[in-house]
């Protein structure tokens, strides 16, 4: 199965679990969390199902394409699901099912692992789960986001697309992957792999870097204060991705890291306070819908 | 009494595998100690877990509560009768209270004094009553790290997917978290189906038709069995650890061992690299031939049965041979690094904020590595070794394997170290530099690693203590306590006579240039010592000394930890030997008395007033000359018991607190002379006889 079918099994799999199928959120990111449909979609106690493809920026795992595990950027297929249903592992296994994997034919299994992501104020439990020994998705239950308690849980599934194809397709190296009919990640993907790395550790302007870092947390402050939070979140965004160039390129002394870290987490702390504040005076409306609806039915 | 076999079953989302044994343990263990604190007698109890599933089925549960006979003593008669005769308010209050009435109320006679008494009678009650208690059972389970799932308010370990609660045939009735329990369980994920239990002592062979060994010893016998036959088939040798077996056997509920190879060219590889990259990230077993050499296979255990398995193993090795072949490209990227270029790096990486960059500590180590080598006396090409051992002992941090496997920090340093051409010594002591590094862990065998070891520890101890991190209860973030065991445990095992002072100091040395030292230095000291104290007394508790043994070694001054570990033993030995109490009492006696000296002076053999004192004096003199020229704390020991028939006859004789005060001075002075003497090895006093 190419990526392409992979994505749209995987998609119709999850519409029909009742999630919205929405696109890669537009600013760069590290990984699906920290898409705001993910990340402050969790906070608050509104219902939220949501499922989309997210490309995610590594700018330190960039290799110029040249090796076969390992790229600046790769995809992630997001499922977010709130609160998080009873049956939802039987969810997981039989979107697996569909992509024709079958359980009796390999080994998996869920090996505890709990992620945290410090610079967002996240933590959660669950696992990682494991085919034949590969780990192909995470599998979270937050606890916490943006130092909020989730009330209710939300659980996060998070399918490393390429990892998952290079079972599938029996490849070794992802640039032969094939995405659709005639089209390998290589033929995509491939140039765009070199020349992002060549800019992230020969080309960047780190003085300019240093800049923007500055003025877009300058700016994801100055906007919160207005109560615009989706404005906000998009500048702490970019803070966190202008951090992973510079890091990557090792601008960043160790103790500095920790500096910067902690401002984009006390920024992310405050925008997942002023989310739920704002929802609120919108009186949850999300919320409401749901429950007119079950009203009605009943 | 009718009995019947209770069954309590806990379906969860997989348990992580650390968690599996101890939460089967505990809630076994609250079950019963439940049953015992409701008198409900029962049989035999067998529990159950895997990663799915905790349970515990206790056999002939009685039916009902043991009836409880007791007799209940009230107020004293004459308080309990009125002038007339009649029962006064004291009484019926007693009676009352006890669920009795007044035609209970029988004397009894308790010293000499008569009492109230009446005999209580409570009817057990029927069990099945009682059992919906289950349920705090339950939901009071605690667990090293528990979750809230979806609207729930229950922390629990992980989301509770199904409950049975059976008292014979009949299903306790309650729910936890909107689960309700029942009779169904689940099998296998994928090779079970649901099943029904119908009694109790059908649950082990119901969950077996299902695919699922719950009992984990019987699992875990299965996977030793399948493993012992492997290597026999193939020829083998497959070390098993005993807690990567724990862990595997906890991941699953139908365990089918299985193999798979690598490429022959990974074995160029260093053995720990290989074994790593299997044990802790794939959990696999290595495979060993007989002689012992790493072949390029593995071992795993697949959750399931043994079809298919070509595609299992066919997808194991895709794994392994990714990682591998990182490990590959790190090895190999390592290597072109020269050691030189991998110790400027050291500069800037910050070992602590308020301590400063790795290199600053190197320099720091070396510096007091060549200090405790003078002070040992070493060859100038040993200290030569250890201070280039000092230098480089970092050099690894900044590599590529031990950024990828931290636990390979010090193993790889020595690899990459033979490689660049550094004499063997230097490299064995870059590994032996971190040991001991765990409580059962070995010494540095070699004198240049345990010099480097104890240079590292002493400056890590020095540092943070003098930035005010110091270990109280469980608060030991830099593992602190574990570093001075590790100095205590290398001094003792090395027989090394330094000073436990002079190495606190030569530890503090050099911190004050550096801005460390964020305390005064005589505090700083004093809390070292004190720290260091606490681990020599931790390390002879362990040993078993008897505690009063080890405050009297422990009662001044430490100097030499190794003289002082070996002086605990000589008393530990000698405390049944006879004489022992003795001679202990006669050093007490000169002890204690010499507590009332108030002014000392040189004693005056011519001021004697009795041969005794004489004798006494003269056997001192004699026994601590020797004293200071030999060479074992069991000799030494033997010299100040030699003094125990003097000291006795002396007693005899002598009026210490003489009315002279000029005598008095005299023999005062002599007294404390031996006792300080004897307090040099120990605080005899201290010791309970």
């Amino acid at each position: 199965m190419n990526i392409q079918n992979m994505i749209l099994t995987l998609q119709k799999h999850w519409s029909e679990q009742g999630c919205i199928l929405m696109n890669a959120y537009d600013v760069e990111k590290g990984a699906g969390t920290m898409s705001p449909y993910t990340f402050l979609r969790a906070i608050g106690p509104e219902p939220w199902s949501v499922a989309y493809v997210e490309p995610s920026r590594r700018p330190a795992d960039g290799r110029y394409g040249e090796n076969p595990n390992r790229l600046y950027q790769h995809h992630q297929f997001q499922v977010i699901m709130k609160p998080s249903p009873d049956n939802i592992q039987e969810l997981y296994l039989d979107s697996l099912r569909a992509l024709g994997i079958n359980p009796l034919e390999h080994d998996i299994r869920f090996v505890e692992d709990n992620w945290e992501n410090p610079s967002l104020g996240c933590a959660g439990l669950g696992w990682e789960v494991w085919l034949d020994g590969m780990e192909i998705t995470q599998f979270t239950y937050f606890q916490q986001v943006g130092g909020l308690e989730c009330k209710p849980v939300s659980v996060e599934i998070t399918y490393g697309i390429e990892r998952l194809a290079s079972y599938i397709q029996d490849k070794e190296n992802v640039f032969d992957l094939e995405w659709t009919e005639g089209f390998t990640v290589r033929d995509i993907f491939g140039q765009p792999e070199y020349e992002h790395s060549k800019y992230t550790f020969e080309t960047s302007d780190l003085d300019m870097l240093f800049q923007l870092f500055a003025m877009y947390e300058k700016e994801a402050h100055r906007q919160m204060e207005e109560g615009l939070v989706h404005p906000a979140y998009d500048y702490v965004l970019k803070c966190s991705h202008t951090f992973n160039l510079l890091d990557a390129k090792g601008a960043i002394s160790v103790t500095e890291r920790t500096g910067y870290i902690a401002r984009c987490r006390n920024l992310a702390r405050k925008v997942a306070k002023t989310f739920y504040e704002e929802r609120e005076k919108l009186g949850f409306p999300i919320l409401k819908v749901k429950g007119e609806q079950t009203n009605e039915q009943a | 009494m009718s009995k019947r076999d209770l069954l309590l079953e806990i379906g969860l989302e997989e348990l992580p595998a650390r968690f599996v044994t101890a939460s089967m343990n505990q809630l076994s263990d609250k079950v019963q100690k439940w049953l015992t604190e409701k008198a409900i007698g029962f049989g035999t109890v067998e529990a159950f877990s895997t990663p799915r599933r905790l349970a515990i089925l206790v056999k002939d549960v009685e039916e009902s509560q043991k009836d409880i006979e007791e007799e209940a003593k009230g107020p004293a008669k004459k308080i309990a009768l009125d002038s007339e005769g009649n029962w006064s308010k004291a009484a019926l209050g007693f009676v009352r209270g006890q669920g009795m009435t007044s035609e209970d109320i029988y004397f009894k006679e308790l010293k000499g004094v008569e009492y109230v008494h009446v005999n209580k009678f409570i009817k057990g009650q029927p069990t099945v009553q009682l059992l919906s208690e289950l349920e705090d059972i339950i939901s009071g389970m605690t667990f090293p790290k528990n979750m809230r799932w979806a609207d729930q308010e229950l922390r629990f370990v992980r989301p509770i997917k199904w409950l049975i609660a059976l008292f014979g045939q009949d299903v306790v009735p309650f729910s936890i978290a909107e689960v309700q329990t029942g009779r169904e369980t689940n099998g296998h994920r994928f090779l079970g189906e649901k099943a029904i239990i119908d009694k109790p002592a059908q649950y082990e062979e119901a969950l077996a038709e299902q695919s699922v060994m719950a009992d984990p010893d019987k699992r875990r016998q299965v996977i030793l069995n399948q493993i012992r036959g492997l290597e026999q088939e193939k020829g083998w040798i497959i070390p098993v650890d005993e807690s990567l077996l724990e862990e595997v056997n906890n991941l699953l509920e139908y365990p089918t061992v299985l193999y798979g190879q690598f490429e022959e060219e990974f074995l160029e590889l260093p053995a720990e690299v290989l074994i790593t990259s299997m044990k802790e990230h794939q959990r696999y077993f290595p495979v060993k031939d007989q002689a012992g050499k790493l072949l390029p296979f593995f071992v795993t255990v697949r959750n399931g049965d043994a079809k298919h398995l070509d595609k299992v193993s066919k997808g194991n090795e895709k794994v392994l041979r990714a990682r591998l072949s990182d490990a590959a490209f790190f090895y190999k990227e390592d290597q072109k690094r020269e050691i030189s270029d991998a110790l400027k790096k050291l500069d800037s990486i910050v070992y602590h904020e308020e301590i400063g960059t790795l290199a600053e500590k190197t320099s720091r180590v070396k510096a007091v590595a060549g200090k405790l080598a003078d002070l040992l006396h070493l060859g100038e090409k040993e200290k030569e070794m250890c201070l280039r051992a000092a230098e480089i002992a970092k050099f690894d941090l900044v590599s590529h394997m031990v950024y990828e496997f931290p636990e390979l920090q010090g193993y790889m340093g020595e690899k990459y170290a033979l490689l660049k051409g550094e004499a063997k010594e230097v490299a064995a002591a870059i590994n032996e530099h971190y040991m001991p590094r765990h409580a059962d862990d070995d010494v540095p065998p070699s004198v240049i690693g345990a010099v480097v070891s104890l240079a590292e520890k002493i400056d890590t101890l020095a540092s943070f203590f003098a930035i005010g991190v110091i270990p109280t209860g469980s608060q030991d973030p830099y593992a602190l306590r574990r570093q001075a065991s590790g100095v205590v445990q290398i001094l003792a095992e090395k027989k090394w006579n330094i000073s436990l002072e002079e190495l606190i100091v030569l530890g503090l040395k050099g911190l004050e240039a550096k801005n460390i030292l964020k305390r005064d230095l005589a505090e700083v000291e004093a809390d070292m010592f004190t720290f260091f104290k606490a681990r020599i007394k931790h390390l002879l508790q362990e040993e078993q000394i008897r505690y009063d043994m080890i405050d009297a070694v422990l009662f001044g001054e430490i100097g030499s930890i190794h003289s002082i570990v070996e002086r605990a033993h000589v008393l530990d030995a000698k405390k049944e030997e006879a004489g022992f109490k003795e001679s202990m009492e006669a050093l007490s006696r000169v002890m204690n008395i010499a507590g009332k000296c108030e002014e000392k002076v040189t004693v005056d053999p011519n001021a004697f007033e009795n041969d005794q004192e004489i004798a006494l004096y003269e056997k001192y003199q004699q026994a601590a000359r020797q004293y200071t020229k030999s060479q074992s704390e069991a000799e030494r020991f033997e010299l100040l018991i030699s003094l125990q028939r003097e000291i006795e006859a002396y007693f005899e004789n002598t009026m210490v607190m003489a009315e002279d005060e000029a005598l008095r001075t005299n023999r005062l002075s002599l007294m404390k002379d031996i006792s300080d003497w004897v307090a040099s090895f120990a605080a005899m006093n201290k010791i309970i006889l």
